[in-house]
């Protein structure tokens, strides 16, 4: 095993996933730490713009390229089938990717075809060389883990959205190659059918000044009455957590966090949201955060300014009676 | 059909957590424990299957005594037989090892169709279902909205969650793994009947030697990570906590939002 790192970069319809940057600045970081280089590896068809594009940009040892036109449509079949022999044959001491739904579909199955480990949603590491300990969210967010890595040989790892910062990336350069791939390693392991809109993007909250986002707490769909009536007083926008998006609460438009929107309002109430990094990386640009929360142990309380431990059925209506005995009506 | 579904036992997230006095997980005594949310939905999904093609459910579990009563709750909702790996040399795995141990007994069971939740809420790797397939050699898809066992049983359409509000319709040839999102169904509940029927049904134990595997491999011996610690995230300096009951904590809340933060 080498002290190498690579990068698997994200790219859809010739343009870079934002937390392939992220992924390359977490890698560097890494490398710093344990005295290697960062290689990046871009996969695609017709992908030699963008690959010039990283190459100018980022200081790698290496951009692999394999552009290929069974890598137009992603598989994790055509994708570990790009990667495994030269990985097998760099032998790699991480492989870096970014947290996102096409990584956690494929890396497990790569890191299984090369014998590797596997360490989903890295948000942290320290330590040296031989001691490193990477952090990652464990109980729904309410914990962090510390963890290390045991045994010998690769271990991939994915980085979650926003832990390491794109701006951070160290400039530079890249020698550009094409990456040989074995004849008949690009076997498609699903048949692409088509791609639908669930979301139909007809909310837009990256531009609403209020939010009062709600979480699981709110216990049910029946439940949403004082959350409209405080959005309706307050000239805000309704938010939620992925746990409310699920259970059909509210539409898939009003989602906030990593596999939803991202937001920025001067105010953000949230209601009965615990406060796992997956919601919290979609509204840290928020401006000021009141939490309300039964559980004084949530993580939301953390990131807020003001914080009410309560039942946000008893809160959200003595906030709505509040505001309209301040502003006089 | 032949459909195996593997479910783990978490502790309910809701409950108040406590770290454990070795700093290494959290305090598991008196914690309520329940079968993993995304794993319920997997388990309905399996049930519809196996009702519609006429075949059955067995389900799957990795863990120690206390997840039996899980498995009860799997068999009185309609699957008809459990297979429990509580050996040890199972136990304190990460999603390399505790796939190895699944895939074997998924294997010597056979099924046509695995299904597992999505991610676990406890260890949250999102990987062990698609680890499984790696073992299987079959092909999977992960973060799965809509499933649809197609005409002869040798395919599946498959409706999987990608960014930006998009789904990805996808074909894949079965066998496969699929692993379910919360939300892809509702759940039905238990019946009495159900729960009596239960009692009759077999849970099976495997161990590593049933299953012709090297302990090495499996459980922490075989596992690439190992928890040093848990604790509560690091946060900023936290929020100011605003004391009383609800009317006086919403009033000195607009108060401070109108004076203070100045953003009302």
């Amino acid at each position: 095993m080498t002290n190498q790192i690579w990068v698997v970069l994200q790219q859809r319809d010739g343009k870079l996933h934002r937390g392939s940057w992220e992924a390359i600045a977490a890698a560097q970081r890494l490398a710093a730490t344990i005295g290697g280089g960062v290689e990046a590896v871009l996969l695609g068809h017709g992908v030699g713009a963008l690959a010039a594009e990283v190459a100018g940009r980022a200081q790698l040892a290496a951009l692999h390229v394999v552009d290929d036109e069974r890598l137009a449509s992603y598989t994790p079949g055509t994708y570990v089938g790009a990667l495994a022999g030269a990985l097998r044959a760099a032998a790699p001491r991480f492989v870096v990717a970014p947290h996102t739904y096409q990584t956690v579909d494929y890396l497990p199955r790569l890191a299984h075809a090369i014998g590797a480990g596997i360490l989903p949603e890295a948000i942290a590491f320290e330590g040296t060389a031989d001691a490193l300990v990477f952090k990652r969210p464990v109980l729904g967010g309410k914990m962090h883990a510390r963890v290390r890595v045991v045994g010998s040989g690769c271990v991939c790892l994915s980085v979650q959205s926003g832990a390491f910062s794109a701006d951070s990336v160290a400039a530079g350069s890249a020698p550009v190659t094409a990456l040989a791939v074995e004849g008949g390693a690009l076997v498609a392991d699903r048949e692409i059918l088509g791609v639908e809109d669930v979301a139909g993007d007809t909310v837009d909250l990256s531009k609403a000044e209020i939010i009062v986002a709600i979480g699981r707490g709110i216990g049910g769909q029946d439940k949403m009455g004082p959350v409209e009536e405080l959005a309706k007083v307050l000239g805000a926008e309704i938010g939620a957590s992925r746990p409310v998006i699920d259970s059909g609460w509210l539409a898939r438009d009003r989602q906030i966090g990593s596999s939803g929107q991202t937001v920025a309002p001067k105010l953000y109430i949230a209601a009965g949201i615990s406060g796992a990094i997956q919601h919290l990386v979609g509204m840290k640009g928020a401006g000021c955060v009141v939490a309300i929360n039964k559980d004084p142990g949530a993580p939301i309380f953390g990131v807020a300014q003001y914080g009410i431990v309560g039942d946000l059925h008893e809160v959200l209506p003595a906030l709505v009676a509040a505001i309209k005995e301040a502003r006089g009506s | 059909m032949k459909v195996a579904v593997c479910i783990k036992q978490v502790p309910d997230t809701e409950a108040r957590l406590r770290v454990a006095k070795d700093g290494r997980w959290i305090e598991e005594e008196d914690l309520p424990f329940v079968i993993n949310e995304s794993d319920e939905y997997a388990l309905e999904e399996g049930l519809r299957i196996a009702e519609q093609t006429g075949g059955e459910v067995v389900v799957f579990s990795l863990g120690p005594e206390r997840v039996r009563e899980a498995l009860r709750k799997a068999l009185a909702l309609g699957a008809a037989r459990a297979v429990l790996l509580k050996d040890p040399a199972f136990a304190g795995g990460d999603a390399t090892s505790t796939a190895r141990g699944l895939a074997a007994a998924i294997r010597r069971e056979g099924a046509e169709l695995v299904l597992t939740g999505s991610q676990s809420d406890d260890l949250g790797f999102g990987s062990t279902g698609s680890l499984i397939a790696g073992e299987l050699g079959w092909p999977h898809a992960w973060l799965v909205m809509g499933l649809q066992v197609e005409e002869g049983a040798k395919t599946a359409r498959v409706v999987r969650e990608m960014e930006a509000g998009k789904n990805e319709i996808l074909r894949v040839k079965l066998p496969a793994v699929v692993e379910v999102q919360a939300g892809i169904n509702h759940p039905r509940y238990a019946s009495l009947k159900g729960i009596m029927a239960a009692k009759k049904k077999e849970i099976a134990e495997l161990g590593p030697a049933d299953l012709g595997l090297d302990p090495a491999l499996l459980g922490t011996a075989g596992a690439r990570l190992e928890i040093v610690s848990v604790g509560p995230p690091e946060t900023g300096k936290g929020a100011q906590i605003l004391e009383g009951d609800a009317p006086a904590t919403a009033k000195k809340l607009v108060e401070l939002l109108q004076r203070e933060a100045r953003v009302m």
